[in-house]
C-alpha cells in the first residue's frame, strides 16, 4: 500500500472534484467540502513528505508496465516538497474562495475546477515521464482558462485572450520539443532520457531541443522576454484565482525548468550561460516594471516575474549551493506570492479599490489587520529574519564562488528594488492619509461583513503568514531540506537508479 | 425553427439506431478502431439530431436528467476502473484487470472497458451540455 502512497494526492484531488461535481448547484456544500478535502490533502502531503524523507526516492509504474515504457511516477524530495506546498496554498485559497468569490461564479463549477487545477499541479510535480508532464500541463492550463474566464467580465476576457494565446503557444513549443527529443532518443521517460541524451553525438541538435524546452517552459514561468501575458492577465480574475495562479502556475514552469535542466540537459556551459543571461534580464526588467504600476495586483504580477529571476539564476549557475538557493526561494515564493494576492483581496474589500494612489489610511482604521498584512509584504522583501532573506544568501554566495559578479549585482539590484516597491506600497496604502472614496453600492465592504465572513479572509492570510514566519525563523530546517534537494538534483544518478532499477 | 416532416420522421428512427451504433463502436474499441470517445460523440449526435428535428424541450424530456449530470458519473466510473487494481489487488493504478473466460459477443472483459464507458459518458455529457447551452442562448 505504501508504494501507492505517491499517487494518493492525485486520487484525493480527483475524488474531491468528482464529489464536488455531484453537488454542482449546492454551493454551501461545495464550500465546506472543498475546505474539508483540502485539509485532508495537507495531511496526506505531510504523510508523503515524511515517508520520502525517511525512505528516499520512491517510484511507481502506472499500469504496471516496466520503466522506460510505462508511465513512471517519481516522488523525490523536490516533488514531495512541492506537493506539500501545493496542498498548503490550496487549503488557503479554498478557504479564501468561500468568502471572496461571488455566488454567480461559484454556481458555474468554480470549486470542481479549482481542484482539477490542484490535481494537475500535483500530477506535474510527481510524474517522471516527459509526455505525461505535457498532459498535466494541459490539465493545468485548461482548468486555468476556466478559472480566468469564469464570470465573463470584459477585462477578464481581455486578459484571458492574452493568457490563452501565449500559453497555447508555449504548449505547442513544448510538444514540438518533446517530439524532437523523442526523435533523437526514442524515449520519453525522464530518467531514461537522462542516460540517452548524454550519449547523443550531435550536440547541436541537443542544444536546439534544450532551447525549445527553455522557450516553452520560459513562457509558462514568465521569464524575460516572454512574460508579457502575465501582468496583462493576473489582475483580472477574482482574487482567489489570482492567488493560486500567482503562487503556483508560474512555479510549475520553474519546476519543469529545474527538472529538465538538472536531469536531462546537463553539463552544457552554453545553455547555462543563456539561462543566466535570461535570469539577469528577468530580474532587472521585472523589478523596473513593478516600479511604475499603480494597481496593487499589477505590482505583484511584475514582482512575480522579477523573483522568477532568482530561481532561474540558481539553475543557470548550476552549483549545489545555487540550486539549494533556487529551491529555498521556490519554497518561500509559493507561500508568499499566494498570500500577497490574498492580501490585495483583503485591501480591496476594505477600501473597494486596488489603485495605490486612491488607497490609504488602512493602518489608522485597521491596525491589527495591517500588522497581519505586514508579514507577507515584508517576507517578500526579505528583511531578516523573514523568509525572503535566506535563499538570497545562498544565491549570492554561489554567485561569488562561481565568479559571476553580474548575477550577484542583478540579485542585489532586484532585492533593493523590491524593498523600494514594498516600502512605497506600505507607505501609500497603509500609512498615507486616506482619501474619502465614493461608497460603492452593492459592494461587500469588509466593515459590513459578519465575523464569520471576515474570518474567511483573515484565516487563510494568517495561516500562510505563519508558514512564512516558520520559513523565516526555522530557516535552518528549510536550508537542510533545500540542501538535500539540491544534492539529489545535482547527483541525478540516484533518481535514474530509482526509476530504472526497481528494488524487487 | 421550421423543420421538414422528413427529418422529423427520420430522426425518430435514427435515434435508437445511432445509439445502438454508438454502443457498438464503444465495444469495438476493445480490439479495433473505435472506443469511448468516438462512441460518445456518436451518441451525442443522436440526441442533437433529435433536438434539431423536434425542438430542445422534447429532447430534454427524453433525457430525463440534465446531460451535465453524466460528467461526474462518467468520471467516477473511469476513476473507479483505475482504482480497482489498487484497492482489490494492490497493483499500481490503472493496471489492466482481465476476466479469464471471454464473454459472448464482448470478448474478454476488463477494467479498460469500464474506463471506456466512463469516457463515453463524459464525452456525451460534455458535448450535449455545450450544444444545449449554445442553442438555448441563441
Amino acid at each position: 500500500m505504501t508504494q501507492q502512497l505517491i499517487l494518493y494526492p492525485l486520487f484525493l484531488q480527483m475524488a474531491i472534484s468528482i464529489i464536488l461535481m455531484f453537488g454542482w448547484s449546492r454551493i454551501g456544500f461545495q464550500k465546506v467540502f472543498s475546505v474539508f478535502g483540502s485539509i485532508l490533502s495537507v495531511g496526506l502531503a505531510v504523510w508523503l513528505f515524511s515517508y520520502i524523507w525517511t525512505n528516499g526516492t520512491q517510484t511507481i509504474q502506472a499500469g504496471n508496465w516496466e520503466a522506460p515504457f510505462g508511465i513512471t511516477f517519481v516522488a523525490d524530495m523536490l516533488s514531495v516538497t512541492l506537493v506539500l506546498l501545493t496542498a498548503i496554498s490550496g487549503l488557503a485559497v479554498s478557504i479564501f474562495s468561500g468568502g471572496s468569490v461571488l455566488k454567480d461564479r461559484l454556481r458555474f463549477g468554480y470549486f470542481p475546477i479549482l481542484h482539477f487545477l490542484l490535481l494537475g499541479l500535483n500530477g506535474a510535480f510527481l510524474t517522471g515521464d516527459i509526455f505525461n508532464l505535457y498532459v498535466w500541463f494541459e490539465i493545468i492550463i485548461i482548468s486555468s482558462f476556466v478559472l480566468i474566464t469564469i464570470g465573463g467580465e470584459k477585462a477578464q476576457l481581455e486578459g484571458a485572450v492574452k493568457y490563452f494565446t501565449l500559453n497555447i503557444l508555449a504548449s505547442m513549443i513544448f510538444l514540438t520539443a518533446i517530439a524532437v527529443l523523442y526523435g533523437i532518443t526514442g524515449s520519453l521517460n525522464m530518467a531514461d532520457l537522462a542516460q540517452q541524451v548524454a550519449l547523443v553525438e550531435n550536440r547541436g541538435l541537443v542544444q536546439i531541443t534544450a532551447l525549445l524546452f527553455l522557450i516553452g517552459f520560459g513562457i509558462k514561468a514568465g521569464v524575460f522576454p516572454l512574460y508579457f501575458w502575465l501582468p496583462a492577465s493576473y489582475h483580472t480574475p477574482p482574487f482567489a484565482v489570482s492567488a493560486i495562479f500567482g503562487g503556483l502556475l508560474t512555479k510549475v514552469g520553474v519546476y519543469a525548468l529545474i527538472r529538465v535542466f538538472t536531469l536531462i540537459f546537463v553539463n552544457d556551459p552554453f545553455l547555462n550561460n543563456i539561462i543566466l543571461i535570461i535570469a539577469i534580464l528577468t530580474l532587472i526588467s521585472g523589478g523596473i516594471g513593478a516600479l511604475v504600476q499603480n494597481n496593487m495586483r499589477k505590482v505583484f504580477s511584475y514582482l512575480i516575474i522579477c523573483h522568477i529571476g532568482y530561481m532561474i539564476a540558481g539553475i543557470g549557475m548550476f552549483t549545489e549551493m545555487a540550486i539549494a538557493g533556487a529551491v529555498f526561494y521556490l519554497v518561500h515564493d509559493i507561500i508568499v506570492k499566494t498570500n500577497l494576492f490574498m492580501v490585495s483581496g483583503v485591501v480591496y474589500r476594505i477600501k473597494g479599490t486596488n489603485s495605490i494612489r486612491d488607497l490609504g489610511g488602512i493602518y489608522a482604521n485597521w491596525p491589527r489587520v495591517s500588522l497581519l498584512l505586514f508579514i507577507p509584504l515584508f517576507s517578500l522583501v526579505g528583511i531578516p529574519p523573514l523568509s525572503g532573506f535566506w535563499p538570497k544568501i545562498n544565491l549570492i554566495k554561489a554567485g561569488f564562488a562561481g565568479g559571476s559578479y553580474i548575477t550577484v549585482g542583478a540579485i542585489i539590484f532586484a532585492s533593493f528594488i523590491t524593498l523600494v516597491i514594498i516600502a512605497k506600497l506600505w507607505a501609500e496604502v497603509f500609512w498615507k492619509e486616506g482619501k474619502e472614496l465614493p461608497l460603492r453600492s452593492n459592494f461587500g465592504y469588509f466593515s459590513k461583513m459578519t465575523t464569520a465572513k471576515r474570518l474567511q479572509f483573515i484565516v487563510p492570510v494568517t495561516f500562510l503568514s505563519i508558514v512564512s514566519l516558520y520559513i523565516g525563523f526555522g530557516a535552518e530546517h528549510i536550508q537542510e531540506l533545500s540542501a538535500r534537494i539540491a544534492d539529489e538534483l545535482v547527483n541525478s544518478q540516484g533518481y535514474i537508479d530509482a526509476v530504472l532499477k526497481p528494488k524487487n | 425553427m421550421r423543420t421538414t416532416i422528413i427529418l422529423k420522421t427520420a430522426s425518430n428512427y435514427l435515434l435508437p439506431v445511432l445509439l445502438v451504433f454508438s454502443i457498438f463502436i464503444l465495444l469495438r474499441g476493445h480490439y479495433l478502431p473505435g472506443g469511448g470517445f468516438v462512441g460518445g460523440l456518436i451518441a451525442s449526435i443522436a440526441f442533437i439530431l433529435h433536438s434539431f428535428a423536434n425542438g430542445l424541450n422534447k429532447t430534454k424530456e427524453l433525457l430525463i436528467v440534465h446531460p451535465g449530470f453524466l460528467l461526474p458519473i462518467g468520471l467516477a466510473i473511469a476513476f473507479m476502473s483505475g482504482l480497482a487494481p489498487v484497492v482489490l489487488f494492490d497493483l499500481p493504478f490503472m493496471t489492466g484487470l482481465w476476466s479469464h473466460d471471454p464473454v459472448a459477443i464482448l470478448g474478454s472483459v476488463g477494467s479498460a472497458l469500464f474506463f471506456d464507458i466512463g469516457v463515453y459518458l463524459v464525452v456525451n455529457g460534455v458535448t450535449l451540455t455545450i450544444i444545449f447551452t449554445i442553442s438555448e442562448s441563441a
